[in-house]
């Protein structure tokens, strides 16, 4: 188990949990392992796999938190272990376990504005895709934060998205720049609970691939905005992008959005329920609660 | 209705679940007259492919009768009453793929496609209950099922032609002839298939129709070997040979078999080491498949020739001979099979008797009996080669 964890090459559980594993499966040889030198052998690469995940953390944000996480708790674990040795090695575990415990906790993800962009390749005249979306109140129907848009002008609409809990986050926006077929630029007016630019742009691509859709949206921390909503901003913001594009891209070519929310199953169990509430593409609705996770779990009729 | 649940590795059970309804408006509900256990279901019941979960309904092969459309649907296309078999993949028929004809790469029909991409960087066509990553559909082995854009695959089929003929058109037989097609055989080919599964029993034949001269098939189950045989393949029982490769050279001229199909997948089975290794790591869960026919595929096919994977691979397998593969000049094909591409061309050979596909028919029982089934077909006992279910049979009424 150790030696697989340690030394093997792109398996499974190595490409979804990589290092961690490394991690986990360090602590374990330096629980039961008898040997000194292979200890030291063993500290010594999970300080340099702490190392490279601190690292990582530095230059990618989405592996940021989970390899501090790692590193802060294979740390404690570490540190935890060798004060419990009482021996000289012991110490010199707590020391480098304290060590990387430290890293962990101290190492701060830079804030910046949340920005997304993508592009999607859809099987669609530009023209019909900027209908589409020109018609701002189309755009709950594939964007899943998005509650409501109301147009009031030409060039003014009121936008509802759902923030943390299911309260609604309001902005008002204006068109600032459009050309017909071709692209279509907004800002969020002052007042709102939100800074965001959006952008989208439709190409025609050749031999009748369809058009390329690219939307870019930024949103800044409005003053006055909690730290939890900024957070709840930035989580995902990339991803969900790419959802709500791919849920378009389905209206674009089919009609609907495919779904299987609805259909029959059998008896599912607790687990398998609070997973299915978690599911990051689950329509975010106000009314979700997390009684509905109990109720999954439906007798056999 | 009632339908065949998965509840865990290995424990399949026969639930009664509310019926279909119609979620979106190509959708149409099929009441299903036969269904069947498919091989690639033996990989869900041992729990080797990620993304089940407790409760889903299993089942990927399946005919019935239309008995409700959504509000899409033209008549035209499709109309309560049709008589139908449904392919496994689902595809919406108008995405960048289907317009080229690569149905089961269908780019909106996986609604958790986001599941697969993190798996194989993009997502393949949804796939009637075959885990959540490919989707989550509620499958096949049931009175009813939910099939969503009707319009795309269902293929309307002839009264007066038994079900037990038409109901492999929902897979293993599209999927064998797939296998064949991809091994791009030329006049005068040896093939060579790994497996006397189901579906390596139509790669057989196809391979025939296709134009080969020979066709080797390897098993170890003299069962499955002789129906290899009534087809026109000479057999090599693996268990009985010291090594496939080099019996496939002494066979062919020390050339090599000119295609090579892989109809075996995930999980392989072979004597020696390197058989128990990939086993333990694949219970281990460091490795997902057990590559052992790929393996001997690369191997053994000729210099130049042409791989065909109709097996089903579920995600990461060690030690392939890249090598091999790289400096032999050779071609590998594979694929969940473009159903709609070949259920029409292969519904006329049916109709016209060239091939009756029922002969891999082991085992007929009622729904209720699935559970058992699942084992005795895994375990390849009362040498069975094919399950096929009826949902309405005579104990299976209560619901």
């Amino acid at each position: 188990m150790v030696c697989l964890g340690l030394s093997s090459g792109p398996d499974l559980l190595t490409v979804f949990i990589g290092g961690r594993l490394q991690l986990s499966a360090g602590i374990a040889v330096c629980v039961t392992a008898s040997d000194r030198l292979f200890q030291q052998k063993v500290v010594r690469h999970m300080v340099e796999i702490a190392r490279i995940h601190i690292r990582d953390a530095g230059r990618s944000k989405s592996r940021s938190l989970s390899g501090q996480r790692w590193a802060l708790i294979g740390g404690s674990a570490l540190a935890i272990y060798g004060i419990t040795r009482r021996s000289s090695l012991g110490v010199a575990l707590a020391a480098s376990g304290g060590a990387i415990a430290l890293l962990g906790s101290t190492q701060k993800q830079r804030s910046r504005p949340a920005s997304a962009w993508t592009s999607l390749l859809v099987n669609c005249s530009p023209l019909e895709a900027y209908r589409f979306w020109r018609d701002f109140e189309n755009l709950p129907r594939f964007m899943n934060r998005l509650h409501a848009v109301t147009v009031l002008d030409d060039r003014h609409s009121r936008w509802i998205a759902l923030g943390p809990m299911g309260r609604p986050i309001r902005w008002d926006a204006e068109i600032t720049d459009e050309r017909e077929n071709e692209s279509i630029a907004w800002r969020s007016l002052p007042g709102s609970d939100v800074l965001v630019d959006g952008r989208v742009e439709f190409r025609e691509t050749p031999a009748g691939r369809g058009t390329l859709i690219s939307a870019r949206l930024e949103f800044r921390r409005a003053p006055g905005m909690s730290r939890a909503m900024a957070k709840f901003l930035n989580k995902g913001a990339h991803f969900a992008m790419r959802q709500d594009l791919r849920r378009l891209e389905a209206l674009m070519e089919t009609g609907e959005i495919p779904t299987t929310e609805g259909q029959p199953h059998g008896p599912r169990d607790v687990i398998t329920a609070f997973m299915r509430f978690a599911d990051p593409t689950r329509p975010i609705r106000p009314d979700s609660r997390l009684k509905d996770v109990f109720e999954g779990r439906r007798g056999i009729a | 209705m009632k339908a065949v649940c998965y509840m865990g590795v290995e424990k399949m059970t026969v639930e009664t679940v509310p019926d279909p309804t119609i979620l979106n408006p190509r959708d149409a509900v099929v009441k299903i007259t036969s269904t069947c256990i498919c091989g690639s279901d033996l990989h869900l019941y041992n729990g080797l492919i990620p993304t089940m979960e407790q409760g889903d309904i299993m089942g990927h092969e399946f005919m019935g009768e239309v008995v409700e459309v959504g509000p899409a649907i033209k008549p035209d296309r499709l109309k309560v009453g049709d008589r139908v078999v449904v392919p496994f993949t689902i595809a919406c028929g108008n995405c960048f793929f289907c317009k080229r004809q690569l149905w089961s790469c269908c780019n909106n029909s996986n609604p958790n496609y986001w599941i697969a991409e993190e798996m194989m960087g993009y997502s393949p066509s949804g796939l009637f209950g075959y885990t959540h990553m490919m989707g989550g559909y509620a499958g096949g082995q049931a009175q009813y099922a939910r099939v969503p854009f009707a319009d795309v695959g269902p293929l309307k089929v002839p009264e007066g032609i038994p079900d037990e003929k038409l109901v492999f058109l929902s897979d293993i037989y599209p999927t064998g002839y797939f296998g064949a097609v991809n091994a791009d055989i030329e006049p005068g080919d040896t093939v060579a298939v790994w497996g006397c599964g189901p579906v390596a029993q139509f790669s057989i034949r196809s391979a025939f129709m296709l134009g080969a001269e020979r066709v080797i098939a390897i098993d170890r189950f003299d069962y499955r070997l002789r129906m290899a045989e009534e087809g026109g393949a000479e057999i090599i029982n693996y268990e009985e040979v010291d090594d496939v490769v080099q019996t496939l050279k002494d066979m062919t001229g020390n050339i090599g078999p000119d295609r090579c199909i892989d109809a075996v997948g995930m999980e392989a089975h072979d004597c020696g080491l390197m058989y128990m290794i990939d086993r333990a790591k694949q219970m281990a869960r460091i490795e997902t498949d057990r590559p052992i026919a790929l393996r001997q595929a690369i191997q053994a096919c000729r210099k130049g020739g042409t791989v065909s994977v109709p097996g089903v691979y579920a995600g990461f397998d060690d030690k392939i001979p890249m090598g091999a593969f790289m400096n032999k000049g050779l071609a590998m094909k594979a694929g969940q099979t473009h159903m709609m591409r070949f259920m029409k061309p292969l519904l006329d050979k049916v109709e016209s008797g060239e091939i009756d596909p029922s002969f891999v028919i082991s085992h007929r029982v009622p729904i209720d009996r699935a559970p058992e089934m699942y084992k005795i077909f895994r375990d390849k006992q009362e040498n069975c080669t094919k399950v096929v279910l009826d949902p309405w049979a005579a104990g299976a009424m209560a619901a």
